[in-house]
């Protein structure tokens, strides 16, 4: 199990990183040959700086849209932030201060986060107009979300694991000195989910994380009339004629 | 046009109930093959025209970030679902923004990517069947591209890019609107929308200077190709001879006149509309706005003001510096281009021009914010200048001024339904649905405000609400054009 582990966690990560990489690339090589910033946008770009830190950190147009919405995206995914800084822990030694400062908040944010994902789930079946556009890997990303959730909450309050073990295992990986991971099975299911999670990342809707940074219509400064903006195929096409 | 029903004013807005299919059978009249090849697209549908929609789908990925992005960004949040208007007044769900954009996603998910390829049902991959293309041809002609649902997207997805996409891929397999695509026609043969050819124009203008001396006794006038003016006017057509239109340009005409600066309108340029954006054809786009920059370097002018028009002034605003820039041969001074708005909005500020409301007694007026004006533009040098610019203007030329409910006005305002190159005859049943939710916060303001009238700075929303408010109980003349209420109030003559 603990080879077996390891080389699936060295292959997601690999096709994580890879995937992003090439994803991320591909964004960025991609020009956008117009102006369309969602008007009223910055004039600068400290003040784009500002609108995609809120847009990331407070989800403005979410809460524009629909509140109860905005709750529960929020509760999911300040839940998630907290859950991996906690589990920051099991990469670092020494431990920073601030990750050991969390630790007690972390089991908040891994309740808020499966609570969060439930209603999301349940939204996604109940309202009609949000059902119509479900294809079942919405549902599935979501049930394998909350999977990780269950499974990371059941071994800290029910079935315990060997966290120094495990804490051993990847701080190994992380060194290439493979150290025996504890014959678990809800840890299994647990790094396994995490696991396809990374997989399923660059081939999925997952991409609004690095996705949302590349939307012409938030990241674009409101200066059109100032500067002339050409991509490069449109200045080939102008040289053309 | 068959018979449809008019969709209920509520008093309080209700999200309507899926109708699934509810507009399928809504689709403009397609292209004829003279309107096709005059553009450079093919005359009918090719036969491969599987392979070669796939094939400028990934052309058109390669040079857009925005369609890429938004191909992959969406989360299938919902948050969209309920903000398009034309969801609002037919229920149908694939006109709910997501699903719209789903029809070419699901394309894009069975040819571009992995997850699609590998389990198309899982991820809702689909193929572009013929079917698929019957719904592109429906629902991407039922998107006014007004942006509303990017506002309220957390990745900001904007479905006009999609829509424009789309029908950029249609035009390349022969699968045209004919609406969009005999108008573009006739702007490149002729230079403007209607193929008002220059001596008609100069008739017209000429009709008007008379009607103007009559009414006020002031030679206001209306120059045509003036060589060495100060001004380009550019101005949607509409503006020469349609109601409520043509007031405004009046009210132009006597705002220079009064300023004292000279002007002249192009019949090379006798258009702001440049529909080449309502096809997403970059080239097209090119094609037309260069006219305004021949037309600009030819009469000597140092400045481009454009009239009341909202595409034109998306287009002016955000996209002409791209497509026919630099505009360094002009004066640098002013912004490049400029609103009229701004313009009359500095004279009031200066004093420039002297306004008397009681030129439009009794009048209670309200503002539609025009969507591309609201959410793909500016005025002034502030963010949202473009809502404050045109209140201030009307405020200052009636005697009252309301809005209306602030989910339908500034950046959350609604289209009028008939945007996008949406505004023919074949589309009507589409864009009375689609005007709804405008209608029923109007409906709310002249009920409990006593509005009479409803102020727009756009020449296709005062078109489309002439036509479809009747439909729902208002007056046809209850729509005025902003430069229209300027018209009645300036002061004419020497004022000091
Ligand atoms: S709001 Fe944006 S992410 Fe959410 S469903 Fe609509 S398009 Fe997709
Ligand atoms: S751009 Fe406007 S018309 Fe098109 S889907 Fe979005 S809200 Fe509807």
């Amino acid at each position: 199990m603990t080879t077996l582990f390891a080389v699936l966690f060295y292959a997601a990560t690999a096709v994580l990183v890879f995937g992003l990489a090439y994803k991320v690339t591909q964004y960025t090589r991609t020009p956008a040959p117009l102006k369309i910033p969602t008007m009223p946008a910055p004039l600068t770009k400290t003040g784009v700086a500002f609108r995609l830190a809120r847009e990331v950190g407070l989800f403005e147009s979410l809460f524009k849209s629909n509140k109860w919405l905005w709750i529960f995206a929020v509760a999911f995914h300040l839940g998630l932030l907290l859950v991996v800084l906690r589990h920051l822990r099991y990469f670092i030694e020494p431990v920073w201060t601030v990750v050991a400062l969390i630790q007690p908040f972390g089991i908040y944010g891994g309740l808020a986060m499966l609570g969060g994902l439930v209603a999301l789930l349940l939204r996604r079946l109940i309202v009609a107009r949000v059902r119509y556009i479900t294809a079942p890997s919405d549902i599935l990303m979501l049930l394998l979300l909350i999977g990780i959730g269950v499974s990371g909450m059941a071994m800290k309050g029910a079935v315990h694991t060997d966290v120094i073990a495990v804490k051993a295992f990847f701080l190994g990986l992380m060194r290439f000195d493979i150290q025996p991971l504890p014959n678990d099975p809800v840890l299994f299911v647990h790094l396994g989910l995490v696991a396809l999670l990374m997989i399923v990342f660059p081939f999925s809707k997952l991409l609004h994380a690095p996705g949302v940074f590349f939307s012409p219509t938030r990241n674009q400064v409101d200066d059109a009339r100032d500067r002339r903006h050409l991509a490069p195929w449109a200045a080939q096409f102008e040289a053309g004629k | 046009m068959a018979d449809f029903e008019v969709p209920v004013l509520n008093d309080i807005p209700k999200t309507p109930e899926l109708a699934p299919g509810a507009s399928a059978h809504l689709k403009p009249f397609v292209a004829a093959p003279a309107h096709q090849e005059a553009l450079g697209f093919p005359g009918e549908l090719v036969e491969d025209w599987h392979d070669k929609a796939i094939a400028k789908m990934g052309d058109l990925l390669g040079k857009y970030r925005s369609l890429q992005v938004y191909m992959d960004a969406c989360v299938k949040c919902g948050a969209c679902t309920d903000k398009c208007h034309y969801f609002l007044g037919t229920g149908d769900p694939k006109n709910m923004p997501v699903a719209r954009q789903d029809l070419f996603r699901s394309v894009y998910r069975k040819h571009f990517t992995l997850g699609g390829k590998l389990f198309p049902q899982l991820v809702g991959a689909k193929d572009l069947t013929r079917e698929m293309l019957d719904d592109w041809y429906s629902y991407f002609h039922q998107c006014s591209q007004c942006r509303r649902c990017s506002v309220f997207c957390p990745y900001g997805i904007d479905t006009a890019e999609v829509s424009m996409a789309a029908r950029e891929v249609m035009d390349h397999i022969g699968l045209g609107q004919k609406y969009c695509n005999e108008i573009i026609g006739k702007v490149h043969k002729i230079g403007n929308n209607l193929g008002l050819p220059e001596p008609a124009l100069a008739d017209t203008l000429e009709g008007l200077a008379e009607d103007v001396k009559d009414e006020t006794g002031h030679d206001v006038l209306f120059p045509l190709d003036v060589e060495g003016a100060d001004v380009l006017l550019v101005t949607p057509s509409a503006d020469f001879f349609a109601e409520p239109h043509v007031d405004g340009l009046i009210g132009y005409a006597k705002v220079f006149h009064q300023a004292g600066v000279s002007w002249t309108l192009s019949s090379k340029a006798s258009e702001a509309a440049n529909f080449a954006m309502f096809i997403g054809s970059y080239e097209n786009m090119v094609r037309v706005a260069r006219r305004i920059r021949e037309a600009a370097i030819e009469l000597k002018v140092k400045r481009i003001i454009f009239g009341e028009c909202g595409h034109a002034w998306r287009v002016a605003y955000s996209f002409l510096n791209t497509l026919a820039g630099p505009w360094d041969f002009l004066d640098p001074r002013y912004p490049r281009p400029q609103h009229i708005l701004e313009f009359t909005h500095d004279l009031i500020k200066r004093g420039g021009i002297k306004l008397d409301k009681s030129g439009n007694q009794g009048m209670v007026l309200t503002f539609h914010d025009s969507c591309n004006v609201a959410r793909a533009s500016r005025m002034g040098d502030m963010p949202g200048g473009q809502f404050g610019i045109p209140r201030e203007v009307i405020a200052a030329c009636v005697p009252k001024f309301v809005d209306m409910h602030p989910d339908t006005i500034g950046e959350k305002t609604f289209c009028c339904g008939g945007g996008g190159g949406l505004l023919t005859d074949d589309l009507m049943e589409i864009r009375v649905k689609g005007a709804q939710p405008r209608a029923e916060a109007l409906k709310a303001v002249v009920e409990q405000e006593g509005v009479t009238h409803m102020a727009a700075i756009c020449a296709i929303c005062k078109s489309q609400f002439t036509k479809v408010l009747p439909k729902y109980g208002f007056e046809m003349d209850m729509i005025v054009s902003v430069h229209q209420l300027v018209s009645k109030a300036i002061l004419l003559g020497n004022n000091d």
